[in-house]
Protein backbone atom coordinates (compact mmCIF):
# COMPACT_ATOMS: atom_id res chain seq x y z
CA UNK A 1 0.00 0.00 0.00
CA UNK A 2 2.82 2.36 0.87
CA UNK A 3 4.44 1.63 -2.45
CA UNK A 4 1.23 2.44 -4.32
CA UNK A 5 1.05 5.78 -2.53
CA UNK A 6 4.63 6.63 -3.52
CA UNK A 7 3.85 5.73 -7.13
CA UNK A 8 0.68 7.83 -7.18
CA UNK A 9 2.76 10.60 -5.60
CA UNK A 10 5.30 10.53 -8.41
CA UNK A 11 2.50 10.47 -10.99
CA UNK A 12 0.73 13.46 -9.42
CA UNK A 13 4.02 15.34 -9.06
CA UNK A 14 4.62 14.73 -12.77
CA UNK A 15 1.15 16.08 -13.61
CA UNK A 16 1.76 19.24 -11.59
CA UNK A 17 5.16 19.86 -13.15
CA UNK A 18 3.68 19.29 -16.61
CA UNK A 19 0.71 21.56 -15.86
CA UNK A 20 2.89 24.48 -14.85
CA UNK A 21 5.58 23.87 -17.48
CA UNK A 22 8.32 23.59 -14.91
CA UNK A 23 10.41 21.20 -16.93
CA UNK A 24 13.11 22.26 -19.43
CA UNK A 25 12.11 21.81 -23.07
CA UNK A 26 14.69 19.05 -23.70
CA UNK A 27 12.78 16.80 -21.35
CA UNK A 28 9.60 17.11 -23.37
CA UNK A 29 11.25 16.76 -26.77
CA UNK A 30 13.47 13.79 -25.93
CA UNK A 31 11.59 10.65 -25.04
CA UNK A 32 13.53 9.39 -22.05
CA UNK A 33 10.76 7.03 -21.11
CA UNK A 34 11.62 4.51 -23.86
CA UNK A 35 15.07 3.93 -22.36
CA UNK A 36 13.68 3.83 -18.85
CA UNK A 37 11.18 1.23 -20.09
CA UNK A 38 13.91 -0.97 -21.57
CA UNK A 39 15.85 -0.82 -18.31
CA UNK A 40 12.69 -1.61 -16.37
CA UNK A 41 11.84 -4.64 -18.53
CA UNK A 42 15.35 -5.99 -18.12
CA UNK A 43 15.26 -5.51 -14.35
CA UNK A 44 11.82 -7.14 -14.04
CA UNK A 45 13.22 -10.10 -15.98
CA UNK A 46 16.23 -10.40 -13.67
CA UNK A 47 13.93 -10.07 -10.66
CA UNK A 48 11.66 -12.93 -11.78
CA UNK A 49 14.57 -15.12 -12.88
CA UNK A 50 16.45 -14.74 -9.62
CA UNK A 51 13.43 -15.31 -7.38
CA UNK A 52 14.13 -18.69 -5.79
CA UNK A 53 10.68 -18.87 -4.23
CA UNK A 54 9.11 -18.47 -7.66
CA UNK A 55 10.99 -21.43 -9.12
CA UNK A 56 10.21 -23.59 -6.11
CA UNK A 57 6.49 -22.83 -6.38
CA UNK A 58 6.59 -23.72 -10.06
CA UNK A 59 8.26 -27.05 -9.33
CA UNK A 60 5.85 -28.09 -6.59
CA UNK A 61 2.68 -26.99 -8.36
CA UNK A 62 -0.02 -29.48 -9.31
CA UNK A 63 -1.40 -29.33 -12.78
CA UNK A 64 -4.80 -27.93 -11.93
CA UNK A 65 -3.16 -24.88 -10.39
CA UNK A 66 -2.76 -23.66 -13.99
CA UNK A 67 -6.54 -23.20 -14.03
CA UNK A 68 -6.25 -20.27 -11.63
CA UNK A 69 -4.41 -17.72 -13.80
CA UNK A 70 -6.50 -18.97 -16.75
CA UNK A 71 -9.64 -18.22 -14.74
CA UNK A 72 -8.37 -14.72 -13.98
CA UNK A 73 -7.62 -14.05 -17.64
CA UNK A 74 -10.96 -15.38 -18.93
CA UNK A 75 -13.02 -13.76 -16.19
CA UNK A 76 -11.33 -10.39 -16.53
CA UNK A 77 -11.67 -10.34 -20.32
CA UNK A 78 -15.32 -11.35 -20.10
CA UNK A 79 -16.05 -8.63 -17.53
CA UNK A 80 -14.23 -5.77 -19.29
CA UNK A 81 -15.66 -6.85 -22.66
CA UNK A 82 -19.19 -6.40 -21.31
CA UNK A 83 -18.28 -3.04 -19.75
CA UNK A 84 -16.66 -1.85 -23.00
CA UNK A 85 -20.09 -1.70 -24.66
CA UNK A 86 -21.25 0.90 -22.15
CA UNK A 87 -18.26 3.26 -22.19
CA UNK A 88 -16.33 5.34 -24.73
CA UNK A 89 -13.37 2.96 -24.74
CA UNK A 90 -13.36 0.31 -27.46
CA UNK A 91 -13.28 -3.45 -26.93
CA UNK A 92 -9.62 -3.88 -27.86
CA UNK A 93 -8.44 -1.05 -25.60
CA UNK A 94 -10.66 -2.24 -22.76
CA UNK A 95 -9.19 -5.74 -23.03
CA UNK A 96 -5.67 -4.29 -22.97
CA UNK A 97 -6.47 -2.30 -19.82
CA UNK A 98 -7.97 -5.41 -18.24
CA UNK A 99 -4.85 -7.35 -19.20
CA UNK A 100 -2.93 -5.26 -16.70
CA UNK A 101 -4.44 -7.53 -13.99
CA UNK A 102 -3.60 -4.94 -11.35
CA UNK A 103 0.02 -4.57 -12.47
CA UNK A 104 -0.57 -0.86 -12.93
CA UNK A 105 2.99 0.40 -13.32
CA UNK A 106 3.99 -1.81 -16.19
CA UNK A 107 0.63 -1.99 -17.98
CA UNK A 108 0.01 1.76 -17.94
CA UNK A 109 3.50 2.42 -19.27
CA UNK A 110 3.02 -0.04 -22.13
CA UNK A 111 -0.45 1.24 -22.97
CA UNK A 112 0.84 4.83 -22.94
CA UNK A 113 3.60 3.89 -25.38
CA UNK A 114 1.25 2.13 -27.80
CA UNK A 115 -2.06 4.01 -27.48
CA UNK A 116 -1.22 7.38 -25.95
CA UNK A 117 -1.48 9.08 -22.58
CA UNK A 118 -5.27 9.16 -22.22
CA UNK A 119 -5.57 5.37 -22.26
CA UNK A 120 -2.43 5.12 -20.15
CA UNK A 121 -4.12 7.16 -17.45
CA UNK A 122 -7.25 4.99 -17.60
CA UNK A 123 -5.04 1.89 -17.31
CA UNK A 124 -3.21 3.36 -14.33
CA UNK A 125 -6.37 4.30 -12.42
CA UNK A 126 -8.17 1.09 -13.34
CA UNK A 127 -5.35 -1.22 -12.30
CA UNK A 128 -4.51 0.64 -9.09
CA UNK A 129 -8.20 0.35 -8.19
CA UNK A 130 -8.01 -3.38 -8.77
CA UNK A 131 -5.25 -3.67 -6.18
CA UNK A 132 -7.06 -1.41 -3.72
CA UNK A 133 -10.35 -3.28 -4.23
CA UNK A 134 -8.60 -6.58 -3.50
CA UNK A 135 -7.00 -5.18 -0.35
CA UNK A 136 -10.36 -3.91 0.89
CA UNK A 137 -12.88 -6.55 -0.23
CA UNK A 138 -10.90 -9.81 0.19
CA UNK A 139 -12.82 -10.90 3.34
CA UNK A 140 -16.14 -10.55 1.51
CA UNK A 141 -14.82 -12.25 -1.63
CA UNK A 142 -13.77 -15.29 0.41
CA UNK A 143 -17.06 -15.40 2.25
CA UNK A 144 -19.33 -15.29 -0.79
CA UNK A 145 -17.21 -16.56 -3.69
CA UNK A 146 -14.76 -19.02 -2.16
CA UNK A 147 -11.05 -19.13 -1.60
CA UNK A 148 -9.96 -18.53 -5.17
CA UNK A 149 -11.93 -15.29 -5.42
CA UNK A 150 -9.41 -12.90 -3.81
CA UNK A 151 -6.61 -14.54 -5.82
CA UNK A 152 -8.63 -13.86 -8.96
CA UNK A 153 -9.38 -10.31 -7.93
CA UNK A 154 -5.73 -9.65 -7.04
CA UNK A 155 -4.57 -10.75 -10.49
CA UNK A 156 -0.86 -10.09 -10.92
CA UNK A 157 -0.66 -8.49 -7.47
CA UNK A 158 -1.57 -11.75 -5.70
CA UNK A 159 2.14 -12.65 -5.58
CA UNK A 160 3.27 -9.59 -3.63
CA UNK A 161 1.22 -6.57 -2.57
CA UNK A 162 -2.08 -8.35 -1.94
CA UNK A 163 -0.51 -11.67 -0.83
CA UNK A 164 -0.51 -10.89 2.92
CA UNK A 165 -4.22 -10.11 3.06
CA UNK A 166 -5.08 -13.06 0.80
CA UNK A 167 -3.00 -15.48 2.89
CA UNK A 168 -4.69 -14.22 6.02
CA UNK A 169 -8.14 -15.16 4.72
CA UNK A 170 -7.51 -18.28 2.63
CA UNK A 171 -4.66 -20.01 4.51
CA UNK A 172 -1.18 -21.18 3.61
CA UNK A 173 -2.21 -23.89 1.15
CA UNK A 174 -3.92 -21.38 -1.06
CA UNK A 175 -1.10 -18.88 -0.59
CA UNK A 176 1.02 -21.04 -2.91
CA UNK A 177 -1.73 -20.90 -5.51
CA UNK A 178 -1.85 -17.15 -5.00
CA UNK A 179 1.89 -16.73 -5.57
CA UNK A 180 1.78 -19.01 -8.61
CA UNK A 181 -1.13 -17.20 -10.23
CA UNK A 182 0.46 -13.82 -9.53
CA UNK A 183 3.79 -14.84 -11.07
CA UNK A 184 2.19 -16.26 -14.22
CA UNK A 185 0.04 -13.15 -14.70
CA UNK A 186 2.95 -10.79 -13.96
CA UNK A 187 5.03 -12.44 -16.67
CA UNK A 188 2.09 -12.37 -19.11
CA UNK A 189 1.11 -8.70 -18.63
CA UNK A 190 3.61 -7.08 -21.04
CA UNK A 191 3.06 -9.75 -23.69
CA UNK A 192 -0.76 -9.76 -23.48
CA UNK A 193 -1.07 -5.97 -23.46
CA UNK A 194 1.21 -5.58 -26.49
CA UNK A 195 -0.44 -8.47 -28.33
CA UNK A 196 -3.98 -7.18 -27.78
CA UNK A 197 -3.16 -3.64 -28.92
CA UNK A 198 -1.05 -4.58 -31.94
CA UNK A 199 -3.05 -7.40 -33.50
CA UNK B 1 12.69 -9.28 -20.35
CA UNK B 2 13.46 -12.84 -21.50
CA UNK B 3 17.17 -12.06 -21.39
CA UNK B 4 16.64 -10.69 -17.91
CA UNK B 5 14.85 -13.87 -16.73
CA UNK B 6 17.67 -16.09 -18.02
CA UNK B 7 20.32 -13.84 -16.53
CA UNK B 8 18.44 -13.71 -13.24
CA UNK B 9 18.23 -17.50 -13.16
CA UNK B 10 21.97 -17.80 -13.73
CA UNK B 11 22.73 -15.17 -11.09
CA UNK B 12 20.39 -16.73 -8.54
CA UNK B 13 23.09 -17.40 -5.98
CA UNK B 14 24.87 -14.11 -6.25
CA UNK B 15 22.88 -12.51 -3.46
CA UNK B 16 24.56 -9.13 -3.80
CA UNK B 17 23.32 -8.65 -7.34
CA UNK B 18 19.77 -9.80 -6.72
CA UNK B 19 19.50 -7.56 -3.67
CA UNK B 20 20.22 -4.61 -5.90
CA UNK B 21 17.42 -5.47 -8.35
CA UNK B 22 14.28 -4.61 -6.38
CA UNK B 23 15.24 -1.02 -5.51
CA UNK B 24 16.34 -0.49 -9.12
CA UNK B 25 12.96 -1.67 -10.42
CA UNK B 26 11.27 0.74 -8.04
CA UNK B 27 13.38 3.67 -9.23
CA UNK B 28 12.69 2.83 -12.89
CA UNK B 29 8.94 2.63 -12.16
CA UNK B 30 8.96 5.92 -10.25
CA UNK B 31 10.79 7.60 -13.12
CA UNK B 32 8.38 6.26 -15.75
CA UNK B 33 5.24 7.19 -13.85
CA UNK B 34 6.67 10.60 -13.14
CA UNK B 35 7.22 11.03 -16.88
CA UNK B 36 3.69 9.76 -17.61
CA UNK B 37 2.47 12.37 -15.13
CA UNK B 38 4.41 15.10 -16.93
CA UNK B 39 2.96 14.18 -20.32
CA UNK B 40 -0.53 14.09 -18.80
CA UNK B 41 0.06 17.50 -17.21
CA UNK B 42 1.01 19.16 -20.50
CA UNK B 43 -1.90 17.51 -22.33
CA UNK B 44 -4.95 19.75 -21.92
CA UNK B 45 -7.41 17.26 -23.40
CA UNK B 46 -6.56 14.70 -20.75
CA UNK B 47 -6.58 17.20 -17.88
CA UNK B 48 -10.01 18.45 -18.94
CA UNK B 49 -11.39 14.91 -19.14
CA UNK B 50 -9.73 13.44 -16.07
CA UNK B 51 -13.11 12.89 -14.39
CA UNK B 52 -14.61 10.98 -17.32
CA UNK B 53 -11.46 8.92 -17.75
CA UNK B 54 -11.50 8.07 -14.05
CA UNK B 55 -15.11 6.90 -14.09
CA UNK B 56 -14.46 4.70 -17.13
CA UNK B 57 -11.37 3.28 -15.42
CA UNK B 58 -13.41 2.36 -12.34
CA UNK B 59 -16.10 0.73 -14.48
CA UNK B 60 -13.44 -1.39 -16.17
CA UNK B 61 -12.07 -2.39 -12.77
CA UNK B 62 -15.56 -3.36 -11.69
CA UNK B 63 -15.99 -5.48 -14.81
CA UNK B 64 -12.61 -7.18 -14.55
CA UNK B 65 -12.85 -7.92 -10.84
CA UNK B 66 -16.46 -9.12 -10.98
CA UNK B 67 -15.83 -11.30 -14.02
CA UNK B 68 -12.79 -13.02 -12.55
CA UNK B 69 -14.30 -13.41 -9.06
CA UNK B 70 -17.49 -15.01 -10.40
CA UNK B 71 -15.54 -17.35 -12.67
CA UNK B 72 -13.22 -18.19 -9.75
CA UNK B 73 -16.29 -19.14 -7.71
CA UNK B 74 -17.26 -21.80 -10.23
CA UNK B 75 -13.71 -23.06 -10.84
CA UNK B 76 -13.25 -23.39 -7.08
CA UNK B 77 -16.51 -25.23 -6.68
CA UNK B 78 -15.91 -27.64 -9.54
CA UNK B 79 -12.16 -28.35 -9.40
CA UNK B 80 -10.83 -27.43 -5.96
CA UNK B 81 -13.41 -27.96 -3.25
CA UNK B 82 -13.65 -31.75 -3.71
CA UNK B 83 -10.01 -32.28 -2.78
CA UNK B 84 -10.16 -30.32 0.48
Amino acid sequence: MKNSLIIVGFFVLGILIGLYNLLPQIFIETDFSVYALYILMFLVGVGIGSDKKAWEVLKSAKLKIVLVPLTVIMGTFLGVAIISFFIDIGLRESLAIGAGFGYYSLSSIFITKISGEALGVVALISNISREIATLLITPLFVKYFGKLAPIASGGATSMDTTLPIITKFVGKEYAIISVFSGIVLTILVPFLVTFILKF
Amino acid sequence: MTIGIILGFLLQNKVKITKFIDPSINIAIYALLFLLGVSVGINETIINNLGTLGVQALLLTFGGVTGSVVLAYFVHKIFFKTSE
